[in-house]
């Protein structure tokens, strides 16, 4: 469905995405995975016909530089950061994008409607939160029924509450079997979106692997804070350490580096030494 | 290229330019001034008739030459700019749109929204010339005045998009259009009279030179449209129209419309390699 053919782009001597090859096929959901700077967004805007680079990206087989506008009919885009007409109402962005896409005016109420702005289209849209004017992006994208769907870091400006809601309509959208290509450095939306990732680092392709297999193959670390009762902290300090772990005082716990695909192993340890963990959370 | 998407980019553009306070309070001024204008110089005449008419349009000239300028220049110039810093421009150029409609969407646009204002302004400075009886003595060189309002309109919200794709924020794009206007109203004349005396350019040099300010090439139209002579710019007016004769308004207007074309041209080509957005 999309192929980078050695993509290469470049600012000025700063290269951003170097000799880049990888391949989505139909209906799969694809991450790109990496640190900020990896060069994430760069290739959605290159995908997008954003930015000028060499090397051939194909949408459907369609040339996403020569022909851009037939390429991008068929792309449904949802920002990292989220850019409408202020004065304009919901409905109003809608209409205007659907006129754009060419997507049957009709279709604007159903849409709004699937994305949960129902009861929001008459708001402006800067009266709209956060977590509102991701849902309209993800409307807008869905207009005209594209077969893909490309999202840069959808649920970063997102609280976890809305995040798990967005996250729960992009999964409706796969099921629907839509395309989906995502840049994203959260594990958890990684493992709970994709299919299959790409870690990126420094505009290079580092590694291809599927989504479970992502924290094993980086050893990806994450830190839990374990919160206990004071008389156990020194008692469980001991025992986390004996195993081998780095751990921290802090305040009322416990903070605890584990493997992120291990989160819970540090609880189960204290729990066969009859320590209780009252509380924990995850960095 | 699909006129239609050029036809909805338009709309949108239209209507935020009857929401943008600056717009609204040029076309005001212009239309508060221009009546003001008309009042004024048929009253202090204390006549009608043509040289009713003339005294009117002398000043709308004036006024033209102050305000279509500056609003033409504003309006341009926060154009591409306002958007790719709202970053409202990329998000825009990734649907299925090619970036020719974009900008002659924005173009046609932002256009009409000027020709609308100003033949809001020109129309009740027209009215009020009607019923004082001054507007029959020469109807054709008050819509020739006015189609040449809107030529110099069309130049300078060219150069406004010039300047709009050549800069990535709205308030360095206004800046600099704010210089460019206090150049062509203000340094236009006194660096053109400087260069005469500095460098004792030949009087035909001296016309050529005043065709590279598209004010004074209104103000020169305009003026030989009102009187039929240039007799009132001096020796240079007098030399054009001896030499050029008839040809005269046919090599203003055609500088007029080299001043909408290539500035918007080259806005576009800027606009088209654009890669920072």
């Amino acid at each position: 469905m999309i192929t980078f053919d050695h993509v290469t782009k470049k600012f000025g001597r700063f290269t951003a995405v170097n000799d880049l090859s990888f391949t989505v096929a139909p209906q799969q959901a694809v991450a790109l995975w990496g640190a900020n700077g990896a060069g994430k967004t760069t290739v959605i805007k290159c995908l997008l016909g954003l930015l000028h680079y060499t090397g051939q990206i194909r949408v459907a087989g369609l040339d996403a530089q020569r022909q851009g506008r037939d390429a991008r009919k068929l792309l449904g885009y949802v920002p990292q950061e989220l850019a409408f007409y202020d004065d304009l109402s919901t409905v109003d962005t809608a209409r205007f994008f659907a006129q754009l896409k060419k997507a049957p005016l009709q279709q604007v109420a159903s849409i709004l409607e699937q994305v949960g702005l129902a009861e929001h289209i008459n708001k402006p849209v800067r009266a709209l939160s956060g977590g509102l004017k991701q849902r309209l992006a993800l409307g807008l994208a869905l207009l005209g029924d594209p077969p893909i769907l490309v999202l840069d870091e959808p649920t970063s400006n997102l609280d976890v509450a809305t995040r798990n809601t967005f996250l729960q309509l992009l999964a409706q959208v796969k099921a629907a079997g839509k395309t989906i290509i995502f840049t994203s450095h959260r594990q958890e939306e990684v493992a709970q979106l994709a299919d299959q990732v790409l870690v990126m680092e420094r505009g290079h392709l580092k590694l291809i692997c599927r989504a479970n297999e992502l924290a094993p193959r980086l050893g990806l670390r994450t830190q839990v804070k374990l919160r206990l009762p004071p008389n156990l902290v020194d008692a469980a300090l001991n025992v986390l350490q004996h195993d081998g772990y780095t751990v921290h005082r802090n305040g009322v716990g416990i903070w605890v580096d584990v493997l992120a695909d291990e989160k819970a192993r540090p609880i189960h340890l204290l729990s066969q030494a009859d320590i209780l963990v009252t509380d924990f959370e995850v960095e | 290229m699909q006129p239609s998407i050029i036809w909805v980019l338009a709309q949108k553009e239209l209507r935020d330019a009857l929401r943008n306070r600056w717009f609204l309070l040029y076309t005001l001024a212009f239309i508060a001034l221009s009546l003001a204008f008309s009042y004024l110089a048929l009253a202090g005449a204390g006549m009608v008739g043509f040289a009713g008419f003339g005294r009117t349009a002398a000043s709308l000239i004036n006024l033209v030459l102050l305000i279509v300028p500056l609003m033409a220049l504003t309006i341009g110039a926060q154009s591409l700019a306002g958007e790719q810093e709202k970053s409202t421009l990329a998000y825009l150029l990734a649907q299925p749109i090619n970036r020719i409609e974009v900008f002659l969407g924005k173009y046609l646009g932002l256009t009409l929204s000027l020709l609308a204002s100003l033949t809001l302004g020109f129309g009740i400075s027209g009215l009020v010339m009607a019923l004082n009886g001054s507007g029959a003595a020469d109807p054709s060189a008050y819509v020739k005045l006015v189609l040449l309002a809107f030529l110099l309109s069309l130049a300078m919200l060219s150069v406004g998009f010039l300047i709009s794709a050549l800069t990535n924020k709205a308030g360095v794009a206004v800046g600099i259009g704010l210089f460019l206007w206090l150049a062509f109203v203000f340094f236009g004349d006194l660096g053109m009279m400087g260069t005469v005396i500095a460098l004792r350019v030949p009087i035909d040099n001296l016309f050529w030179l005043s065709l590279s300010n598209p004010l004074q090439v209104f103000k020169m139209a305009a003026i030989l449209d009102i009187r039929a002579t240039l007799d009132i710019l001096g020796p240079a007016g007098i030399y054009a129209v001896q030499r050029y004769g008839d040809s005269l308004v046919g090599i203003f207007l055609g500088v007029l419309v080299l001043w909408i074309v290539l500035p918007a041209a080259a806005a576009y080509a800027r606009f088209h390699a654009k890669s920072d957005l």
